[in-house]
């Protein structure tokens, strides 16, 4: 018996700024999700939803909520919270329960409606939170996090503003054949180089908007499958890492002031984000080395260099090296957000990590149209969420 | 009316102002079984996985340390940050990595200091300074202060 589960159908709603009631979102990704699948919803026996996100924190009630607009049916309903992992938390709660036997059906669903500018906490005094405390104290937006990581990469490995810029340029092309991307129109270097300064050396272009979106998968297990009679051909979740650091955990972490010291326990073989990948090659039993196509977390563009390495796709420094040689460009050797990513999507928290899974499932049932990775077998997500959430997902064919 | 210095709401505790002779520290806590230091204060139980200690004392953090790495903020945090200028006036950020103990500890820099005066690398000591102020109240926060190369 493999350990894959199997996707049956995929929904993902435009992202877009319009307000609108999260269920709203989810309930029409989760429709398209059951209609891809030819599953009736009363056939769902589990619904995973990924958790709204307010604030740095769970927000309104989700897999219940969208269970209740499809129509009671007496599933059983989960939540996951993950921060930005929370949709990966949700494919995993699913996944775990369908190879557990529990289950054949599964439903796993994220949206959210993103309030404009920074994210921010909620109002009110809360001394004893990290993430009152880090604006509070030190006034450490999201994209000051990025920052310093972005610095590092310029001191570190010589990158430049340019190679950031770059990142964007390519998202922004891929993201021009995307029907369901927000931003669809190309940028130039120049363009972000002339915008202004958010948090240096990261400029309004190089950092993600905020977004609107639903995305969902109907999720079966491989006996399902076959009595459904879609198992050849298909879509394979092969692993799910939503892995939490280890101690110590030397890289600067958000929301926290300070990292874990090293000075009695030496710091871990593998830096948080190197393990979240790792995690997910040693379960799928695959290496970065098969992966044809990836959609990571470009929050800003310099991460999205720093995803290359932790994914191994290229040796730590050598991330710019990579871009610039367009191996990471559609008809390069491993395209990186063919989706156009969060440059072109802006990110819908709970709604980001499963997005990223249907633009995977789309790439390798050869369905992505004009952004289509040719021949892509094996495609793999990640991300990672607030107080030290990983998320990353491998597939294949 | 002169205002009373206190800590920042959520940072009593967590730093020493100094005093004739001794620098202003960060305060962190040491477990008493393994020494591994934490900062800010752990509580409950040791955060070494393989450390079995739930009693710390408290612990001086290096004064000093180079920058691991900075940035600044051009836009106004939003609440519950405050700001003390109108117009708003950006400030610099910087993550430094202790002369001891093995942490990076992030911080705003002091007043006046910009992206221009930090590199990576840069040698800073800490200062204890204003983070913002009402009628009765300034409120302290720690920061980090670039030291002449």
């Amino acid at each position: 018996m493999s350990n894959d589960v199997i996707v049956a159908g995929v929904g993902m709603t435009p992202w877009g700024k319009w307000g609108r009631n999260f269920v709203e979102y989810g309930v029409e990704a989760a429709k398209e999700a059951l209609a891809d699948a030819g599953i009736a919803w009363r056939d769902v026996q589990f619904v995973a939803g990924g958790e709204t996100v307010r604030n740095g924190y769970a927000g309104y009630v989700a897999g219940a909520s969208i269970a209740q607009a499809l129509g009671w049916s007496g599933a059983q309903v989960s939540t996951s919270y993950g921060a930005c992992a929370s949709g990966a938390m949700a494919i995993d709660v699913a996944r775990a329960r369908i190879l557990a036997g529990l289950c054949d059906i599964a439903l796993v669903v994220g949206a959210d409606t993103t309030p404009k500018g920074f994210l921010a906490p909620n109002a009110g005094d809360r001394p004893d939170d990290p993430d009152w405390l880090r604006f509070r104290l030190i006034g450490a937006t999201n994209p000051a996090y990025f920052a310093f990581m972005a610095r590092r990469r310029i001191d570190l490995y010589g990158a430049t503003p340019e190679d950031f810029a770059a990142v964007k340029v390519k998202n922004a092309r891929h993201g021009l054949a995307n029907p369901r991307a927000r931003y669809r129109k190309e940028v130039t270097v120049e363009e972000v180089l002339d915008s202004p300064i958010v948090a240096d050396p990261l400029r309004l272009l190089d950092i993600c908007a905020t977004s609107d979106g639903g995305a969902a998968l109907v999720l079966v297990s491989e006996a399902k499958a076959r009595e459904l009679g879609i198992v050849h051909g298909a879509v394979r979740v092969r692993a799910v890492s939503c892995v939490t650091p280890t101690f110590p955990n030397t890289v600067i972490e958000m929301p926290n002031f300070a990292t874990d010291s090293s000075a009695v326990v030496a710091a871990p073989k593998r830096t948080f984000m190197d393990s979240i990948a790792h995690r997910t090659y040693e379960q799928a039993g695959i290496g970065p080395e098969d992966v044809s196509v990836a959609e990571v977390y470009d929050l800003a563009t310099a991460l999205e260099l720093d995803w290359y390495e932790h994914l191994g796709l290229c040796g730590p420094g050598e991330a710019e090296k990579l871009l610039r040689e367009g191996d990471t460009t559609i008809g390069g050797r491993v395209p990186v957000n063919p989706s156009g990513g969060l440059a072109c999507f802006g990110e819908a928290v709970p709604a980001q990590a499963i997005a990223q899974v249907c633009e995977i499932a789309w790439q390798l049932r050869g369905q992505a149209g004009e952004r289509q990775v040719e021949g892509a077998r094996v495609g793999i997500t990640a991300n990672k969420g607030l107080f030290g959430h990983g998320s990353s997902v491998l597939l294949s064919v | 009316m002169s205002r009373t210095r206190v800590p920042a709401l959520g940072a009593e505790g967590w730093f020493d102002e100094g005093h004739d002779g001794v620098s202003p520290a960060l305060l962190g806590s040491r477990c008493t079984t393994c020494g591994t230091m934490f900062f800010p204060k752990a509580q409950y139980a040791c955060r070494n996985p393989a450390c079995e200690g739930t009693e710390f004392e408290e612990a001086r953090l290096a004064s000093s340390g180079t920058v691991w790495s900075y940035t600044d903020a051009r836009y106004q945090p939003p609440a519950p940050y405050v700001s003390t200028t109108d117009p708003y006036e950006p400030f610099a950020l910087a993550a430094v990595e202790l002369d001891e103990g093995g942490l990076v500890v992030l911080g705003q820099t002091t007043a006046g200091t910009t992206i221009a005066d930090l590199h990576v690398g840069k040698r800073v000591e800490l200062a204890v300074e204003t983070l913002f102020a009402d009628d009765e109240h300034e409120y302290t926060i720690w920061k980090w202060k670039p030291v002449d190369e």
